[in-house]
């Protein structure tokens, strides 16, 4: 090993944050890492579930599900995936400045993230309130005037698929930006550096994972009816 | 072959009512798997009692560390993968004939509801909870729920079939002795569910005939045109020249072209669904939204005598059931073996509005 | 045949620090992050559903001695409905993996907890609301849809407690995948230096299997849940054939989890009898890599076989024929389990302690439950049992003479190592024997009974099937009283029971190496694992010095 690194001093288990049932601080890391993915996987099934649901009713009603489309606002979500990719861009930036130790590019890129992801939840706020005043609510107050009179029938079940999918998106977005908010308060208060930056590690796993799961979302939800076989 | 080994099954002491043919051979099986379900009781029984007993803690003799064998493993995955391929072989066997109704088959249809079974007869004939065939005679029943999910059960056919609301589900059997059997619902379906059973009658050809003359007026078919008038579709669907809607005559068990280019069988399913949700297929050449909705104004029971009216108007015989799988929400093909008159093939090949 | 289990001098003095004395105090209990704690706690809850649910088994029984019944069919029908979520969703499920496996694992490969031990706790709070909202349903009035909850039924027509029953379960759903997860990545991360995967304990290799189908089968059965609650509240048309929706689809998303859920079931029971026959017939089991392989085979192949719940719901024929297929496929690594398990005893050592006879009644009770489960998967066959009491008695079968039985095995095998106390060995012997004899009159009947057509789920019955019930509820009655003892003599010996040191069954394992009950973090130092697993050789008849 180069000479460099040997003359270093280790840091303590302390300040590696080695919890007690661990040997090494790389144990903690390797378990922490593994644990996040795993729990990432049982997210896809999660969402896969409801992805299953999709593509079945898709399958039965192609025509409808097209004609539904018509009502996403292409230009809104195109803009919105848009925000949420450069999120993720400053989370991995925000990861990158974590390893190297460096608080205030930390915090900025934090701060980038919150903004971007909250800027995301807004229009999207914005848009289900758009359909709210059409009465594309999925319930009682579901009243498709302006949908093809032939699709009128199953329209429901599509508005609510729309909901559904992204509502638990945005469930696990809001969730995000509070896991993002306590990275924020941790950052200020130095807790990490390049000896300890897990936690930055991990929730950026968890960010990029909802950030991905937006861009199935997205064609699926958005594009259907605007591809012309 | 083993057509006749019913009959000594039915003669069990400990067998249950085996009533069909087909009851017979399920049984056949049933046996055949308890046999093999004894034999490997017993062995494992036997090799447990017997290891341990034969190995029990003896002073002096010390336990022998044995790390396995590859060669009884893959005999011992082998041998019993075998033979339940067996089992998977007869039983799908099985299944399929019960899921191919005979050419033969009488269909009467009956309605499922919290809590009783609505029977229908094609000649009009109504009942509640109790159904009448003659021996002999092949029975296809066409089920449908109004409500919840059910599922008609008859132990003495081992026959069974989920009532699904949305879709037509159907079964059938073949009676070959005279007697008074249970009708079970088997899906749970609220508070009556246990209340929902009643008697299926198999009577001998004189007393069903007995039996069936003692019936209200008009076939199923009669009381679907009366509805087809009340309801005005007759305005639009001429019988004899093309209205504003697709002609009916010669419809049924046809195939229709759609206007996103799909080619479907007008089977039950179709007809249903085209009485309840007429635009979820619209028919090449015709518009959508020009036949109203009657989803919550027909009943199922309303819709099963339309049907069998618009089976009336076909040049085949409309009460005889159609030979091949059970009626499906996909397209069907027409069996083989049924004969097409020249007509009949130029209007499959054509959009069917001549 | 004399009991083996042995006490140590030191046993007998003073007790030394454990993981039990060693803090005092509701906050230390609520609070603790020590996996034998949360384990304890677990023993606790579960022990107050099972006999919740149990309860009601009592009540369902009674009720069918009378064609027509004793309680209005209303009433009834919600004591079955809550029997089996209570009995699956809040005993099964969790059972094993939250008790045993919580305390075990780590101690079974040489860490000194596992790798997230908040989340283990958190794991609990969630069990606890899930029960909590199922204890709400029951003193509200119960559901009535079935543990299965099917729609249209639950969604629009049934008009008791769906939702409140809906989101117990959900909750409880979260609670069993984060217990697999941590499951997952201790045995990646966490075993002691020279620990390899194939000198792992089947008990350990048995929970790593279950903790794949939780995280993968679980968060499916979430969105069932969530979607019946959002049809339910807000009519959205999902299941609803009136407006296109489709009522199989929710059996579809259901039984992709609830299939795979029987597993969870039973795999950490196997993994009890692999440890047990191994420590009473004094033998390595045999075939222990086929042991192990199948666990990960059923875990797999588990995910493959729902639809032969469905073949008479109108799905196509040519999916029938795939899952039933498949059925008689996931059935084989079952199948070699008992095989060896028997072979393990060949030129062993074989003694007869409660344990031990515990064993003996799953690898029988389970291969008829296992075997009658074969009926089932024949598609022909299917048809004619589907919906009766076959399908009770099979899978009665296989989760209580199968998976209780196997608890109770492990129970009373490792009571001694978490209690530092040792039970009463003839009453015992006696339980396991009333219980067998209960048990099998129960449920044997009710064989029978499907065979003749008596459908399930029925608040009254045709009187040719009365004899037939009467049996079974006598069995009913010897069985839920037998299931008491157990508790009650094991309280007792943990208060009151003589000391049992280290090691009293002289069983090999890690768990085994540490003092009886274990410190709070296990080992004083981590272990390094120079031999095999199971290396075991005959009783040592002297007392250790």
């Amino acid at each position: 090993m180069p000479d460099a690194i040997a003359e270093a001093p280790h840091p303590t288990d302390e300040e590696l944050h080695v919890k007690h049932h661990f040997a090494t601080a790389d144990q903690q890391m390797d378990a922490d890492t593994l644990g996040m993915w795993t729990f990432l996987i049982t997210e896809v099934l999660f969402f896969g579930g409801m992805f299953a649901a999709y593509a079945v009713y898709r399958e039965m009603y192609p025509l409808a599900f097209a004609a539904t489309s018509e009502f996403m606002n292409v230009k809104i979500g195109a803009a919105n995936t848009a925000v949420l990719i450069c999120s993720s861009l400053t989370m991995a930036m925000a990861v990158r400045a974590a390893q190297l130790s460096r608080k205030k590019d930390l915090i900025k890129y934090l701060y980038g993230t919150l903004a971007f992801g909250s800027t995301f939840l807004i229009v999207k706020a914005f848009e289900y309130h758009a359909k709210y005043v059409e009465h594309l609510i999925p319930g009682p107050t579901f009243h498709p005037d302006n949908l093809a009179p032939q699709f009128q029938h199953n329209a429901q079940i599509l508005f609510f698929l729309y909901f559904c999918m992204t509502g638990m998106h945005a469930v696990h977005m809001i969730v995000g930006v509070g896991l993002l908010t306590f990275l924020v308060i941790n950052s200020y208060r130095n807790q990490y550096n390049s000896n300890y930056y897990t936690p930055v590690e991990m929730i950026g796993l968890y960010w990029h994972f909802v950030d991905i799961v937006w861009i199935f979302l997205f064609p699926l939800l958005y594009l259907i009816g605007h591809w012309h076989w | 072959m083993w057509a006749n080994s019913y009959r000594f099954l039915a003669d069990l002491p400990f067998a249950a009512t085996i009533a069909s043919k087909e009851a017979g051979e399920i049984d056949l099986l049933w046996w055949f798997l308890c046999a093999v379900s004894l034999v490997m009781t017993v062995v494992i029984f036997v090799g447990v009692v017997f290891f341990a007993f034969k190995y029990r803690k003896k002073p002096g003799v010390d336990p022998v560390p044995v790390h396995g064998s590859n060669f009884l493993e893959i005999t011992w995955s082998v041998i019993p993968f075998i033979v339940m391929l067996v089992m998977f072989w007869w039983g799908a066997d099985l299944f399929f004939a019960a899921e191919t109704p005979p050419k033969d088959a009488e269909e009467i249809f009956v309605v499922g509801k919290q809590w009783m079974w609505k029977v229908q007869y094609p000649d009009g004939n109504r009942e509640i909870n109790a159904l009448h065939v003659p021996v002999g005679q092949a029975v296809k029943l066409t089920l449908a729920s109004e409500d919840v999910i059910h599922s008609f059960s008859m132990p003495a056919f081992r026959v069974r079939h989920d009532v699904v609301p949305g879709q037509y589900d159907s079964l059938w059997f073949r009676p070959t002795k005279a007697g008074h059997y249970r009708i079970f619902c088997t899906e749970y379906c609220g508070d009556r569910h246990s209340q929902m059973i009643g008697f299926v009658d198999v009577l001998d050809q004189d007393s069903y005939n007995a039996w069936a003359s003692g019936g209200t007026g008009g076939t199923l078919a009669d009381q679907g045109q009366q509805l087809f008038t009340q309801n005005g579709c007759s305005t639009c669907h001429l019988l004899n020249e093309q209205g504003r809607c697709p002609i009916l005559k010669n419809l049924y068990n046809h195939p229709v072209q759609l206007n996103d280019g799909r080619t479907v069988i007008a089977d039950d399913a179709y007809l249903r669904e085209s009485i309840l949700q007429p635009n979820a297929k619209i028919v090449n050449g015709f518009e959508a939204n020009v036949m109203p909705n009657f989803q919550g104004q027909l009943s199922e029971e309303n819709v099963i005598q339309l049907i069998a009216y618009i089976k009336s108007l076909s040049s085949q015989t409309a009460t005889a059931s159609q030979v091949g799988a059970l009626p499906t929400n996909g397209p069907q093909v027409p069996a083989p073996g049924k004969k097409q008159s020249a007509a009949t093939k130029a209007t499959a090949l054509q959009p069917a509005q001549q | 045949m004399a009991t083996t289990y042995q006490t140590t001098p030191e046993a007998a003095a003073e007790e030394p620090v454990n993981y039990l004395n060693v803090e005092h105090g509701w906050k230390s209990w609520l609070f603790t992050t020590d996996h034998k704690r949360i384990a304890m706690l677990y023993v606790f809850s579960i022990t107050l559903m099972f006999l919740i649910g149990g309860s009601f088994a009592m009540l369902i029984r009674l009720h069918l001695t009378q064609p027509q019944g004793l309680f209005p069919p209303e009433v009834y029908n919600r004591l079955f409905t809550m029997h089996g979520v209570v009995m699956v969703f809040f005993f099964l499920v969790p059972s094993i993996p939250a008790t045993l496996g919580n305390f075990l694992l780590p101690m079974m490969i040489g860490a000194k907890d596992l790798a997230f031990p908040r989340v283990n706790l958190l794991s609990w709070y969630l069990y606890i609301i899930g029960a909590i909202f199922a204890v709400f349903v029951v003193a509200r009035g119960g559901v009535d849809t079935g543990w299965t909850f099917y729609a249209p039924y639950s969604t629009t027509y049934s008009n008791s407690y769906v939702l409140s029953a809906a989101m117990g379960v959900f909750v409880a759903g979260f609670s069993s995948i984060l217990t697999g997860l941590n499951f997952i990545v201790t045995v990646h991360k966490m075993r002691a230096p020279g620990m390899s995967w194939m000198r792992m304990p089947l008990f350990v290799w048995a929970h790593y299997a279950t903790g794949l189908i939780q995280i993968l089968g679980t968060p499916v059965v979430a969105i069932a849940l969530v979607l019946v609650g959002v049809e339910k509240v807000m009519h959205v048309g999902i299941f609803d054939p009136n407006v296109g929706g489709d009522p199989i689809l929710f059996q579809h998303i259901f039984w992709f989890y609830s299939h795979p859920a029987v597993y969870i079931m039973i795999l950490p029971g196997m993994g009890v009898i692999s440890e047990v026959i191994a420590c009473f017939a004094r033998k390595r089991p045999f075939g222990y890599e086929f042991i192990a392989a199948s666990s990960m085979a059923i875990a797999i192949l588990s995910f493959l076989v729902w639809g032969h719940h469905m073949f008479i719901t109108g799905q196509s024929v040519y999916t029938g024929i795939v899952f039933s297929f498949l059925s008689f496929f996931v059935a084989v690594p079952s199948a070699v389990k008992v095989f060896n398990w028997t072979a393990t005893m060949y030129k062993g050592s074989v003694t007869f302690e409660s344990p031990m006879l515990y064993a003996f009644a799953f690898i029988g009770l389970f291969t008829i439950g296992g075997l009658t489960g074969l009926f089932l998967s024949t598609m022909a066959t299917d048809v004619a049992l589907h919906g009766t009491y076959f399908v009770v008695a099979h899978f009665h079968f296989v989760m209580v003479g199968g998976m209780v039985v196997a608890f109770l095995a492990g129970i009373h095998f490792w009571w001694p190592k978490m209690t530092g106390r040792m039970y009463s060995e003839p009453w015992a012997r006696f339980a396991a024997l009333m219980i067998f004899v209960g048990f099998n009159l129960t449920f044997l009947p009710q064989f029978v009974l499907g065979y003749l057509g008596m459908p399930r789920r029925y608040a009254a019955y045709p009187p040719e099937f009365q004899v037939l019930n009467v049996l079974s509820t006598a069995g009913a009655s010897v069985l839920g009283f037998s299931l008491l003892i157990p508790i009650v003599y094991l309280i007792y010996a943990w208060k009151y029971g003589p000391k049992a040191g280290n090691n009293p069954w002289q069983a090999k394992g890690l768990e085994w190496e540490i003092q009886s009950p274990p410190t709070t973090f296990n080992f004083d130092e981590t272990p390094t694992v120079t031999e095999e697993a199971y290396n075991y050789g005959p009783l040592e008849e002297k007392q250790v010095a």
